[in-house]
């Protein structure tokens, strides 16, 4: 038996697409302000979600690859295009910052009955015919500043994959202890009440009593 | 009659089984999770039935048309199942609510207003970095490749600098 499958079949996009949906939705990414408060450093729920994410499946890569599990080249690596790829993320980050999601969000933020997610949707739609019409003459910036093929950050800093990965569980902790002392001072992270729960005025009123069942004990 | 709904999991937890679900995914197809790619491809999809010729003649859009069915792919299917888990994970946890989601001194119109440019943002910058948050932060981030990393910077930069100028639109 080996590993990867290669599996681009309907079960394997299905399972794959269930397990993500369900846990962005049980994070609470299906929320715009909670996705956003990341950038008013109320809510840091983005950072660490997506950096334990990150070092949790590249650690297990390198695992099953020291293991011989798996072979060095055995998963897709993208490989860079310097010009594209840092307007793209700049593009996202600023439409993410306005729309309240990404796009893989914006899936989680239509089936918890977002609205405005729709519209983002759409909008999605839309800037992706805009790129289609404008690509022919903008091909040179497109492909511009290639980098090596599949290229890795220890093949770049001629550095081990153990100690990016160690430097990069620091940079996370650092993190996570940063974020959460500035979710306190303003008042985060945003919780399923703050974000599902405004219009059940009737629900506030069952509250008379303080709000014990939160715990919110200044 | 419970009305108050589940609360979110901790983020490490959460961190940890999206981290897992990315693993699983490797190990299943040899590639990491997305989602702007089944945009494209629904993108190309519905310019191919508003304008066939047009479409097919497009150097982005037309290969997409000519080599089939622009949604016949791994995408497409990973997609439905990213509606069916968010769908199943938010009714039954009660966090499933139908709503304009907005700061509260927005109006409905500046919201959708905000949502459709955002996205339209978001679409063209997934097609230049030919990938999204999922495909290329997350997945690119996972086999420490350094377009992913590129990409997380851009992300970061441009969302504190944005939301520090749209800060009304959610406070």
């Amino acid at each position: 038996m080996s590993v990867p499958f290669y599996d681009s079949g309907v079960a394997s996009g299905l399972l794959s697409g269930i397990l993500f949906g369900y846990v962005l939705e049980a994070a609470g990414f299906g929320s715009a302000r909670k996705l956003t408060g990341q950038f008013s450093l109320k809510d840091w729920s983005v950072f660490k979600v997506m950096f334990t994410a990150v070092l949790v499946a590249a650690v297990g890569l390198y695992l099953l690859r020291l293991g011989g599990m798996i072979a060095g080249n055995s998963v897709y690596i993208p490989t860079l295009y310097l010009w594209a790829m840092a307007a793209g993320g700049l593009l996202i980050g600023a439409g993410f910052a306005m729309g309240g999601y990404c796009p893989g969000t914006s899936l989680v933020g239509i089936v918890s009955g977002r609205v405005d997610a729709v519209v983002f949707v759409v909008g999605m739609i839309v800037g992706t015919m805009a790129f289609a019409g404008v690509y022919e003459p903008i091909q040179g910036f497109y492909f511009a500043a290639k980098g090596p093929d599949a290229q890795r950050l220890p093949d770049l800093l001629g550095l081990p994959e153990w100690l990016i990965l160690a430097v990069l569980i620091v940079v996370a902790i650092a993190g996570f202890v940063l974020g959460s002392r500035l979710e306190r001072a303003r008042g985060g992270p945003f919780t399923a009440e703050d974000v599902n729960g405004e219009d059940t005025s009737k629900a506030k009123n069952q509250n008379t009593t303080f709000n014990t069942e939160a715990g919110i004990v200044p | 009659m419970t009305s108050s709904p589940r609360p979110f999991w901790p983020p490490l937890v959460a961190g940890a089984a999206l981290g897992i679900a990315l693993l699983i995914s490797f190990l299943i197809t040899g590639h990491g999770l997305g989602a702007s790619g089944f945009v494209t491809r629904l993108s190309a999809q519905i310019s191919g039935w508003l304008a066939p010729d047009l479409t097919t003649a497009n150097a982005y859009f037309g290969p997409f048309l000519t080599a089939g069915a622009p949604l016949a792919s791994w995408i497409t299917w990973e997609v439905i199942g990213v509606l069916i888990g968010g769908y199943v994970g938010a009714r039954t946890a009660g966090r499933s609510r139908l709503m304009v989601e907005r700061g509260p001194q927005a109006s409905v119109g500046q919201r959708f207003a905000f949502a459709f440019i955002g996205g339209a943002l978001v679409g063209i910058g997934g097609r230049l970095a030919r990938g999204c948050t999922s495909g290329l932060g997350l997945s690119g981030g996972a086999t420490l490749a350094v377009a992913g990393f590129v990409f997380l910077a851009g992300f970061f930069i441009a969302g504190f600098v944005v939301s520090a100028l749209v800060r009304r639109a959610w406070q």
